[in-house]
């Protein structure tokens, strides 16, 4: 039992550790890739050789970063089968379709026009060598769109029943299970934020290199589309991002109550600005929510519910049953212990339907099967030991969260600043210092900003690999916890010297084209 | 559409993405061909070569795995979850090629070219010979249990239980490792035949890549004839009303029944054999990848045919017979199959704008000139 909970960790470590060294790489390509058609695309319109030269230096880092996100990638969609090979069966038949659709619709496009975009500058004509520019940044996009529509799916389990005769949920509503609310708000959340972050990249480099005198010219050029994506990706980001507080209000209660430390909810609850969180060891025990708190008043109901006065359930009111419906009332329903009880009826249920399978006993197994019904809902509290077991990591979605939308709202200046010094009717040879490092300081911000997000998303649904119906206890291989804890650390080497071979090789080429200039390279 | 169609269409549509596949590792062949080349421009030019179609190749493994998760889920849980190690051994050599070819030469890389290049020749050995035990497999089994009422029990709740070794012992099994030596001197020799087609280079290296087209090309077709030959005489497990029975020559009566493959099969391995050899012994002929390149896809294909269809255990269970895998019993539902069907109506317009480009890419051989341009 000890090593099965050390694998279920150790399982878990390596999944966050894929995923987040994978998010590092994606966002980049997707923004990129963006920035570098819409230079393109200017170099095309107006002849202007400049703009090729620009566009070929972005392309470049575009190009050594792409690659990462390629050997990160695969590791993340064997990693279903080869850690989580119950997750894989139990909803295979629901969450394979979006991945498969993602290798033919996007994969193949990316693959076949990334190396005309790289290889093909004096092979293919200039139209064909932009329409292959944007036919990549379509193909992140495209992939983007499938495997969010997958991970929505986990947080909002739509478009399937369960088949008790293959043990396992079958899908039943494609067009439901791709484009329903939660799927569409993360696909468009998540590619605005990395446009976002795409902006941020070009606007650090280029500040650095004015603040280091290096080519000016170039410099400002990126700037200026570096800045107009940034910002229509992080304003769209905000948007999106309100979408999807409404959305976790209403499928995921636990984590926006998490999100904000809040154990009992009340109407009109205020938003906690800034504070430190009071994680209690006993859900009952009386203490506020955080510590020197700058709260806003009323701004969770109005985040959660677009209703200054709504009720936003804390965690207790959901261990005890409080639920938001799908049209936004607060509902009183059946409490976690409850549940755990009616997911345990609902094992033994589909035990007895299976015995009375085997030995042709139809009554039995009908009789078996009502119940199983009656239970099903909560078939996935059946695995849980008690109704605390249901609680995600407090603190770290509370900080991650706040350190998301205090690090937006920076992007959002550093964009705002950038246009503003670039638009300024008094131009002058380069901005500022400080105005510079504003710039530059956007960029990690931008990575910080961007992991802490998905940080929210996934820590913030734990137990859960698929919400209300399969937690990370049922959802694993067999396999011993050594043999993942010796994986998860060649990983982490593996990958964390490719990153730093990464970042060494970008900083090598940016010291070297801008010494000499990229308008000259 | 029937249940039975679907299944069968789907593991059509894996075949191919499997033919395609092992063709496509004529990237992984062509990088354990580096060693054979001491001459700095020549190895300059296989690099960029293979260069431009590395991800083609990562980007049909990763779709065949992707297509047998949607179609085949008993089989994505059973086989990755148990034989843990031999995948995670393909995906680590997997991993370190993507970034070599980005890497290798780039000023600041931290490590030097060579350790790239020996990163290479790493998924180029392994990539190959560890695909070819995996798929070994689907022909002479697994040890493994699958009991789907596991997921009830907490203490031990996973459906798919392997044997202890995860995977290591399926790579000691000499038929796994036989068929996997003979996709890795199948994709050395589809390499050399690539690189002819190619690049244009000094006259030594043609010499040396028909050279070895003709060493490789000749264990190869050794090698294959080898693993025919067990292959046929192999028992395999077949599903019948009372359940699985284990059937001596189960494969050779599979090509018995659709006996019209047997000629499709011997004038796809007459293509591979006319592609090796006439470009071993021609100086001038350089479209050998195309006649070796369709006759392996053939070939390939019949070989999943031969493993899946018929009432085949494609994943024949060593331990327990009852667990083995068909494409009946591991498959998706006719809903999920169905939509994901007409998902696959696009492959044609993937495979259309792949060519497309690729004849675009290489209308002219790469030259020594190539090298001093700014890609």
């Amino acid at each position: 039992m000890n090593d099965l909970l050390s694998t279920i960790d150790w399982s878990r470590a390596q999944f966050a550790l894929t995923a987040m060294y994978h998010w590092l790489f994606v966002p980049l390509t997707i923004g990129l890739s963006l920035i570098v058609a819409i230079m393109e695309t200017v170099y095309c319109r107006t002849g202007d050789d400049r703009w090729k030269k620009v566009t070929r230096f972005w392309m470049t880092l575009f190009g050594i970063n792409f690659a990462c996100g390629v050997a990160t990638g695969i590791i993340l969609e064997f990693e279903f089968g080869t850690n989580w090979s119950n997750y894989s069966w139990f909803v295979g038949d629901i969450f394979g379709a979006p991945l498969a659709i993602e290798g033919l619709f996007a994969f193949f496009l990316e693959a076949t026009f990334v190396a005309v975009m790289f290889f093909g500058w004096n092979r293919v004509s200039k139209r064909f060598h932009l329409a292959s520019t944007w036919l990549t940044a379509v193909g992140v996009c495209l992939s983007a769109l499938w495997i969010l529509v997958a991970n929505a799916w986990m947080q909002n389990p739509v478009g399937m029943d369960f088949d008790p005769d293959q043990m396992r949920n079958v899908m039943t509503d494609f067009w439901g299970l791709a484009f329903n609310a939660v799927s569409m708000n993360k696909f468009f959340h998540t590619v605005f934020s990395a446009w976002a972050l795409g902006g941020a990249f070009v606007i650090g480099i280029s500040a650095w290199m004015i603040w280091r005198n290096r080519s000016l010219e170039a410099s400002k050029m990126s700037l200026k589309v570096g800045a107009w994506v940034g910002l229509v990706g992080i304003l769209l980001t905000m948007w999106t991002g309100d979408g999807s507080a409404i959305q976790v209000a209403k499928v995921q209660p636990m984590k926006l109550a998490a999100m904000e430390g809040l154990y009992e909810g009340k109407p009109g609850t205020d938003l906690i600005a800034i504070g430190v969180v009071n994680v209690r060891e006993d859900r009952h025990e009386e203490q506020p929510e955080a510590s020197y708190a700058v709260k806003i008043p009323k701004g969770l109901s109005l985040l959660a519910q677009h209703d200054m006065d709504a009720f936003v359930p804390g965690i207790n009111n959901l261990l005890d049953g409080y639920e938001i419906t799908t049209t936004g009332d607060t509902v009183f329903t059946v409490g976690y212990d409850k549940r755990i009880e009616m997911g345990k009826e609902a094992h033994a249920a589909l035990r007895a339907y299976e015995d009375a399978k085997k030995s042709g006993n139809e009554a039995m197994a009908d009789s078996a099967l009502k119940v199983l019904n009656d239970n099903y809902q909560y078939f996935g509290y059946g695995f849980l030991s008690a109704p605390e077991d249901a609680i995600p990591p407090v603190a770290m979605t509370f900080y991650s969260f706040r350190v998301m939308v205090g690090l937006g709202c920076y992007m959002l200046l550093v964009y705002l600043i950038t246009l503003l010094v670039m638009y300024r009717r008094k131009q002058t040879a380069k901005p500022a210092t400080w105005v510079c490092w504003l710039m530059m300081l956007g960029l990690p911000a931008a990575w910080v900003c961007s992991q802490a997000g998905w940080i929210v998303a996934e820590v913030g649904r734990q137990p859960w690999t698929i919400q209300n119906l399969l937690p990370v206890n049922a959802a694993i291989s067999d396999i011993s916890s050594s043999g993942v804890q010796l994986t998860f650390w060649i990983f982490a080497v593996l990958f964390t010297l490719m990153l730093l071979a990464e970042i060494s090789i970008m900083l090598r080429y940016i010291n070297k084209v801008s010494r000499k200039g990229i308008l000259n390279d | 559409m029937e249940p039975t169609f679907l299944q069968t269409y789907w593991w059509i549509v894996i075949s191919i993405l499997g033919g395609l596949l092992v063709f496509l590792l004529f990237v992984q062949g062509g990088q354990t061909l580096f060693l054979t080349n001491s001459n700095k421009q020549s190895q300059a030019l296989m690099v960029t070569s293979l260069g431009r179609k590395w991800e083609l190749t990562f980007t049909t493994l990763v779709v065949f795995g992707g297509a047998f998760f949607a179609a085949f889920p008993l089989f994505y849980s059973t086989s990755f979850g148990g034989a843990y190690w031999l995948w995670m051994l393909i995906l680590f050599s997997f991993v370190v090629q993507a970034v070599s070819y980005e890497f290798r030469t780039r000023k600041g890389n931290l490590f030097s070219t060579r350790t790239y290049d020996i990163c290479l020749v790493f998924n180029g050995l392994f990539g190959c010979v560890l695909l070819g035990v995996a798929v070994g497999m689907m022909f002479f089994g697994g040890h493994f249990t699958i009991v789907k009422t596991n997921i009830l029990d907490t203490a031990s709740p996973v459906i798919s239980q392997w044997a202890p070794s995860h995977g290591i012992e399926a790579i000691f099994n000499w038929r796994n490792l036989l068929l996997g030596f003979t996709v890795f001197f199948l994709a050395r020799t589809l390499g050399a035949l690539y690189f002819i087609n190619n690049i244009r280079d000094q006259k030594d290296f043609g010499v040396t890549m028909r050279t070895q087209t003709l060493i490789n090309g000749t264990i190869f077709a050794l090698l294959f004839v080898s693993f025919v030959i067990v292959l046929m005489l192999s028992p395999g497990l077949r599903m019948t009303y009372s359940g699985f029975v284990l059937e001596p020559n189960c494969y050779w009566h599979n090509l018995l029944a659709m006996w019209w493959l047997i000629p499709v099969l011997l004038l796809a391995v007459i293509a591979v054999l006319y592609g090796i050899y006439r470009t071993a012994f021609s100086s001038t002929f350089t479209k050998g990848i195309w006649y070796a390149g369709v006759g392996t896809v053939v070939v390939v294909i019949i070989l999943f045919w031969l493993a899946g269809f018929n009432d085949t255990a494609y994943y024949p269970s060593i331990t327990d017979t009852d667990s083995s895998l068909t494409i009946v019993n591991s498959s998706s539902t006719p809903f999920t199959l169905t939509a994901m069907s007409y998902a696959s109506l696009i492959i044609p317009v993937v495979l259309f704008y792949i060519v497309y480009v690729w004849k675009k890419m290489n209308s002219r051989p790469i030259t020594p000139a190539d090298l001093n341009q700014h890609d």
